[in-house]
């Protein structure tokens, strides 16, 4: 092989501002093959996949497509050469309110050349044979907005495939699916393989990519970190090369607890999922790690009160914990630092200091009148603790790097006495000098509470946890004392044995 | 970065912090210059008089715009109380402490059911609120018909209400307290500056203020940091409602008659009166002090234009300029489009 690719990738690169997203990404894509791509969030896939769409202008290397120079401007000269995407929000590829045969011609309802008069026969003659081509059994007079999530994932594809295209690129299309839909998705999919499409199927889920993958290309930190293609397929080494760890210098010391925080028995956070039980002790930072979409930030947030389990207790401090919001949670004494901090986290109209107030303002107020000498000296005191960059805790947010913003978000919830404290991907967006003082300043604060850290990346989890929870489908599946690890089993349970593919 | 470059920003930053109060300041003093007997406390009073209402509306709607939410219905809320006020004291011949409580309870139904339309029912805001505009103002005529209510009219039924406004309903529209002139400030003036006052405090120096804020800035935050964000939100439109039927007490009282037909722009000016406020000392958001000098703000304007004799039809035109203007600092110049 090598020589056959119908679409390749020399030497890509991309920065934004100072930061280099991807650094020299050379990349084969086949005729009849799947190639997946892993990768863990910001390893630099979405800006690999926007630069091929044409979304973005690459910032080096060189593209070409069968033989041809490729450099797209704009989406719709990629699709016109032949290379088409399918994005991960399945609604950005279809149009709700009209009917399924007007979504599979949509593209020659408008530029030059379509007629100016909308006949309705014709488009569901085209629809047709396109709905047939791709075995497509989906009733053409149907409105996209009364479909399943799965048919209109297929009406997108289908709409993708109408343009004949040589290369087809999905962005996670099984991420809102069930097992039974992603079957049918998998079918589609041989089939546009057996038509000799080139396919780039970018994922998280071990199930789909053990069903799938004809090669798998791992990414990390920008750069191909490796490349799998001969069978069987080392998905094991694949994982490996997305999150496993470089060489990390600073060891620490794992340490042990006696008195329990936390039991959580029995615990099922999703319908047909194994029951999770654990215990958090006192001063012990746990990690729990596996890969997106495993069921990390529902767990976390049903520890948070944000969802009910579905069955199953949990005891905090020796009496039964059952949060029915996040308000209760936090008089509980469990604080949680959510995942994705603009989104969850970040009040853009507020500056440093009310950012960090946030949740205790009935802390620091009387007869409901907030003590603003109280906020301001909690504000400065946190700020010096963990070291945030800043003119003064007047300042905006959106002044702050990325990592000083989530250093904020740490000093939100580290501004008061924590009984549980969780932490979501806090890691996600930070420089690595910010994540080793967030994990310095975690470690060291960390007697009176039990601290519960969830994240991809098993480096995070290797620099900062006592003790490494794995999770897989929904459920707990392995447990870690950072001591002595068997990397090589942590590995074979994140990419999720052939006992745990049952999906 | 040249110190030129850096001077210019500043001098930006100034211009969209200071330059609404710059232009009202400038406002009094070209009127004071061109308008004989603009710089007088008996002018001073007639403006604060011509945007009381308006104003408290206003105020009202400021906390919802604070959660992020909106409030179409205030006009007609505060017309139906209007009509509610006339109705307990003319027909069911109440007095006045019945007919204010009756008010101020319509106020607060009408914001609850906002609220669940919005929080609980799912209905855009908008939409919601306009949908409950049209309601009442179908709503506020069908106890009598159609027509206004005053003493001596004729009922549906043949009978005649004798029912009056009682004095001391009346004297929240007509009694004036002295100030150091005697018989100078209208009690509604007086309501406009209490109520402006306390939403101003409660906004800016509360915790319930703040985390409205929150909900407004970033809903999905300000619930993982533990605020019911529904009861706030509820509570907005309450406050809403409630001071709108403030206004409609304070009509009732001027107009000393149920008018089917009264209040039309209340709606309007309001709303741009808190938007207007958004602009004042660059907040680009929701401030009740904002609202407060957006509804001074129209009031100089009008009360100068008419002094100078310029045409009543030509006010709304003004009011609507003046909107955009305003609109135009908060957004562009701030350069925080969002809200």
């Amino acid at each position: 092989m090598g020589n056959d690719a119908v679409f390749r990738v020399d030497g890509l690169r991309k920065s934004f501002g100072p930061i280099e997203v991807l650094g020299g990404v050379s990349l084969d894509l086949h005729a009849g093959q799947v190639t997946v791509l892993m990768g863990a969030n910001g390893a630099g896939k979405s800006t690999l996949v926007k630069i091929i769409s044409g979304v973005y202008e690459r910032g080096g290397g060189t593209m070409s497509l069968a033989g041809q120079n490729f450099a797209p401007k704009t989406p719709a000269e990629a699709i016109r050469a032949g290379v088409v995407t399918v994005h991960q929000n399945i609604n950005d590829g279809v149009v709700a309110d009209l009917d399924v045969a007007t979504n599979l011609t949509l593209d020659r309802l408008s530029g030059s050349g379509a007629p100016t008069l909308f006949n309705p026969g014709r488009v569901r003659r085209e629809a047709k044979a396109v709905a047939d081509r791709m075995g497509l059994m989906i009733d053409l007079k149907a409105r996209i907005s009364d479909l399943s999530l799965a048919d209109r994932q297929m009406v997108a594809i289908a709409r993708a495939m109408a343009h004949r295209p040589k290369v087809l690129i999905l962005d996670e299309p099984t991420s809102s699916l069930s097992s039974a839909e992603a079957d049918r998705l998998f079918a589609l999919l041989d089939r546009l393989r057996e038509q000799g499409v080139a396919i780039l199927y970018i994922s998280h889920r071990m199930s789909d990519i053990r069903r799938l993958a004809d090669r798998i290309v791992s990414m990390r930190d920008g750069v191909v970190s490796g490349v799998f293609d001969s069978k069987p397929l080392d998905y094991e080494g694949a994982v490996n090369a997305m999150l496993g760890r470089k060489i990390h210098l600073d060891r620490i010391v794992a340490r042990n607890s006696a008195r329990p925080v936390l039991t959580i028995d029995g615990l099922r956070i999703a319908e047909g999922s194994g029951p999770i039980s654990l215990t958090l002790g006192d001063g012990e930072v746990v990690a729990i790690t596996g890969l997106v979409g495993v069921g990390k930030t529902a767990l976390a947030e049903t520890l948070f009160g944000v969802r009910k389990p579905l069955s199953g207790t949990m005891v905090l401090n020796g009496k039964a914990y059952a949060p029915g919001s996040t308000g209760e949670a936090i008089a509980a004494g469990v604080f949680l630092v959510a995942k994705d901090r603009s989104e969850n986290g970040i009040v853009g109209d507020f500056n440093i200091q009310e950012n960090i107030s946030l949740p205790f303002h009935r802390r620091m107020s009387r007869l409901g009148v907030l003590n603003r000498r109280v906020e301001r000296a909690i504000a400065r005191r946190q700020i010096g603790e963990l070291g945030i960059v800043c003119r003064s805790e007047k300042d905006e947010m959106s002044a702050l790097s990325g990592g000083n913003q989530q250093k904020v978000m740490v000093a939100r919830w580290t501004s008061q006495a924590a009984r549980l404290f969780i932490l979501d991907e806090p890691f996600q967006g930070v420089d690595i000098s910010a994540r080793r003082d967030i994990a310095a300043k975690l470690r060291a604060s960390a007697n009176g509470r039990a601290t519960l850290l969830f994240v991809t990346e098993l480096d995070e989890a290797l620099e900062t946890a006592d003790r490494i929870l794995v999770m897989s489908e929904q459920t707990i599946v392995g447990e870690h004392r950072n001591a002595d690890i068997d990397l090589e089993r942590l590995l074979a349970e994140v990419a999720g044995g052939p006992l745990h593919s049952a999906a | 970065m040249s110190s030129g470059w850096v001077r210019l920003a500043a001098a930006r930053e100034h211009a969209i912090r200071y330059g609404f109060i710059v232009l009202l300041f400038g406002l009094i003093a070209y009127f004071a210059i061109a308008a004989d007997g603009f710089v007088s406390p008996q002018s001073a009073v007639f403006i604060f008089q011509s945007v009381a209402i308006t104003g408290v509306l206003a105020l009202g709607v400021t906390a919802t715009l604070v959660v992020g939410g909106f409030d179409l219905s205030i006009g007609s809320v505060a017309t139906s109380a209007m009509m509610a006020a006339a109705y307990v004291m003319v027909v069911l011949e109440q007095n006045a402490v019945v007919a204010v409580v009756a008010c101020l309870l319509i106020g607060a139904i009408v914001g609850l059911i906002n609220g669940w339309l919005i929080v609980c029912m799912r209905v855009p805001d908008l939409l919601a609120t306009l949908g409950m505009m049209f309601l009442l103002v179908g709503l506020q005529r069908i106890p009598t018909e159609g027509r206004s209510i005053a003493t001596g009219m004729t009922m549906p039924d043949g009978s005649v209400a004798n029912g009056t406004f009682g004095a001391a309903f009346l004297a929240l529209g007509r009694h004036r307290f002295d100030f150091f002139i005697p018989n100078l400030i209208p009690v509604s003036v007086v309501v406009l500056l209490v109520l402006a006052v306390l939403i101003w405090f409660f906004l800016e120096y509360t915790r319930f203020g703040r985390m409205m804020y929150a909900v407004g800035s970033n809903e999905r935050a300000a619930e993982l940091a533990g605020a019911p964000v529904k009861a706030y939100k509820i509570w907005a439109y309450v406050i809403s409602g409630v001071f709108a039927s403030i206004g409609g007490i304070l009509l009732a009282a001027r107009l000393g008659r149920g008018d089917i037909a009264s209040g039309n722009n209340l709606l309007l000016d309001a709303v741009a009166a808190a938007l207007i406020g958004y602009a004042v000392l660059g907040a680009a958001k929701p401030n009740a002090f904002g609202t407060a000098v957006g509804a001074v703000f129209v009031g100089v304007l009008l009360q100068g234009l008419t002094m100078m004799n310029a045409p009543y039809y030509t006010q709304d035109f003004i009011k609507g300029a003046v909107l955009v203007v305003a609109l135009v600092f908060t957004f562009a110049l701030s350069g925080r489009g969002k809200r």
